[in-house]
């Protein structure tokens, strides 16, 4: 058997690539909540909720309208990014002028209400979700074998990664985004439509959510629970890499993630705290997190 | 229409929450001219400023800009009649580069300068367009501030203390491109302590006591009212 530091390396190179296909998750969800914090100064406790109603939304387009998995890629996050825009137009903007706390507390109960709903028409059992005949089967790579559809979902998280970073911070309406967060009076008193820019930020991060959702769904199953399950891994992801920080988020959640399948081939024990060990490390050295500034 | 001022105020009042900062303030701004507000620490100038623009939205009374009620207007929507806004803070964004705080206020109307014109008048900025907006020095932001208004094709400006703070060799550059820009037909209101400065601007100037225009003078009569001028400003 090949091994290295001896640790065989198909095990490793297995666990790491489950932690890097958690790490695509970690930084897809990561980086919404950190374009939503930064924009709205929310911490958008809904944000594991969307990702399960994405995965739901993608299954029952299949279930009821025989809508496959292509389409469900661009539906699913579409009418989550819609739910989101309803959420903020309707409730969240009435919280900015009152203290932040209101609302966490608000997305908090959202997310208890839509875990609630979904569990008690579907049950707390996973729906399956089958994955899309053009990415059945998998590569022998020789040292490993790849799953297709788990070598997609890595791709597909970073080209939607890199896609937000760079329209974030390279382009004219990502400059938009940048300046209002600094100082929405001031873009406002320029002639751009500030309010209307945080509810189409608020959709999209959640949209990214919801895309997140319809990708797992085929891996993890689709089940009522999954959101909050995965949240709280990244909020912890959050707290490392910095909130507010675009490139942080992606960097952190792929990293963690990493650490994570690691930490499964080196000391199994340690592997589901390994992330929250990381988090009050960094809390103790850098509390702003590895990419944040300090405010 | 000559005879409409480009812009006019009449009986405006404005509140910061419960606080009551202006108590009726009227002035106007005819096309082509260079006013200014004088007025000592707090006086109003800076809220008369945010009123015009909707930053202070909790006030009544009239301002018509060519006509057009600003009052009650949604707050996006008043700088695209044509109104740039120089805040005294300055407003250069950190996170943006030179050229992306110089580009970010959108273009309102056609007629506005390009991007050449506005490095021939602030040779400064020439060259500095990755460098980030805040790691300018004070002049250099203070020119990019106002740089970033003539893009856009705003045809008023409002200049909230231009020279606050600068050294005399800025101040004289400011002063060089607000003449330029008086002489391309920009019409500005502008907020200035220095009255010395302000002098070899402008037209009129309103002076300002709290909260209230007390006084207004054109420009030739400013030596005749130096007595009453520096009683009004404590200097
Ligand atoms: N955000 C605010 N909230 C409450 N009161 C304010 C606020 N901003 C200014 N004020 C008050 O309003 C009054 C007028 O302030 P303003 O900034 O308009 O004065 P100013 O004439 O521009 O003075 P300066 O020359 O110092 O810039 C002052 O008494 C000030 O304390
Ligand atoms: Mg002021």
């Amino acid at each position: 058997m090949v091994t290295l530091f001896g640790i065989p390396t198909q095990a490793l190179f297995g666990q790491l690539l489950l932690g890097l296909i958690n790490g695509s998750f970690y930084a897809l969800l990561s980086l919404g909540l950190a374009v939503i914090f930064g924009m709205l100064n929310v911490i958008n406790f809904a944000h594991g909720a969307l990702y399960m109603v994405g995965a739901f939304a993608a299954w029952l387009l299949m279930q009821h309208f025989g809508i496959g998995y292509w389409p469900a890629l661009l539906l699913a996050p579409l009418l989550v990014g819609l739910f989101g825009v309803v959420l903020e137009k309707t409730m969240l903007s009435r919280l900015y002028k009152l203290d932040h706390l209101y609302g966490l507390l608000l997305t908090f109960g959202v997310a208890l209400i839509l875990e609630g709903a979904f569990r008690h028409w579907y049950g707390a059992s996973g729906q399956p979700y089958p994955i899309p005949d053009a990415l059945r089967g998998g590569q022998n790579l020789g040292f490993m074998f790849l799953p297709n559809y788990r070598g997609w979902v890595i791709v597909a998280s970073l080209i939607t990664c890199l896609g937000t970073w760079y329209a974030i911070e390279r382009t004219r309406l990502g400059a938009y985004l940048r300046a209002a967060t600094e100082n929405p009076t001031l873009v406002q008193a320029f002639g751009i439509n500030v309010p209307v820019m945080v509810t189409l930020t608020y959709g999209f991060g959640v949209a990214l959510a919801g895309l997140a959702g319809v990708l797992a769904a085929p891996i993890y199953q689709v089940n009522p629970l999954m959101g909050s399950n995965l949240i709280v891994v990244v909020f912890a992801v959050v707290v490392i890499g910095g909130m507010g920080s675009i490139l942080g988020a992606i960097v952190t959640g792929l990293g963690l993630g990493l650490l994570e399948g690691l930490a499964k081939v080196v000391y199994p024990e340690a592997s589901n705290i390994v992330v929250f060990v990381v988090m009050a490390i960094v809390l103790l050295i850098k509390p702003a997190g590895l990419f944040g500034r300090e405010r | 229409m000559p005879d409409t001022p480009m812009l006019e105020i009449a009986d405006l009042h404005a509140f910061y929450g419960e606080s009551h900062i202006l108590h009726g303030v009227g002035l106007e701004v005819r096309q082509g001219e260079v006013v200014t507000l004088l007025g000592r620490n707090g006086a109003g100038k800076t809220t008369t400023m945010r009123a015009v623009m909707g930053i202070v939205s909790k006030r009544t009374g009239s301002i018509r800009f060519r006509g057009t009620e600003l009052v009650g207007m949604a707050q996006h929507r008043v700088a695209r009649l044509g109104i740039g806004y120089v805040p005294e803070e300055r407003g250069i964004f950190s996170s943006l580069s030179v050229d992306e705080n110089l580009t970010l206020p959108p273009v309102v109307k056609p007629g506005g300068m390009t991007v050449a014109q506005i490095h021939e008048l602030f040779p400064n900025l020439v060259g500095r367009g990755s460098t980030q907006g805040t790691r300018l020095s004070g002049g250099e932001q203070q020119m990019l501030a106002v740089a970033r208004i003539l893009r856009t094709g705003a045809d008023l400006i409002l200049l909230d203390e231009p020279t606050e703070g600068l050294a005399p060799v800025i101040i004289e550059q400011i002063g060089r491109a607000i003449h330029a820009l008086k002489r391309r037909g920009f019409t500005i209101l502008m907020v200035e302590q220095n009255f010395r400065f302000a002098a070899t601007i402008a037209d009129r100037h309103y002076v300002m006591e709290e909260g209230h225009v007390v006084d207004m003078i054109p420009n030739d009569q400013l030596a005749a009212n130096s007595e009453k001028l520096h009683t009004y400003l404590g200097v």
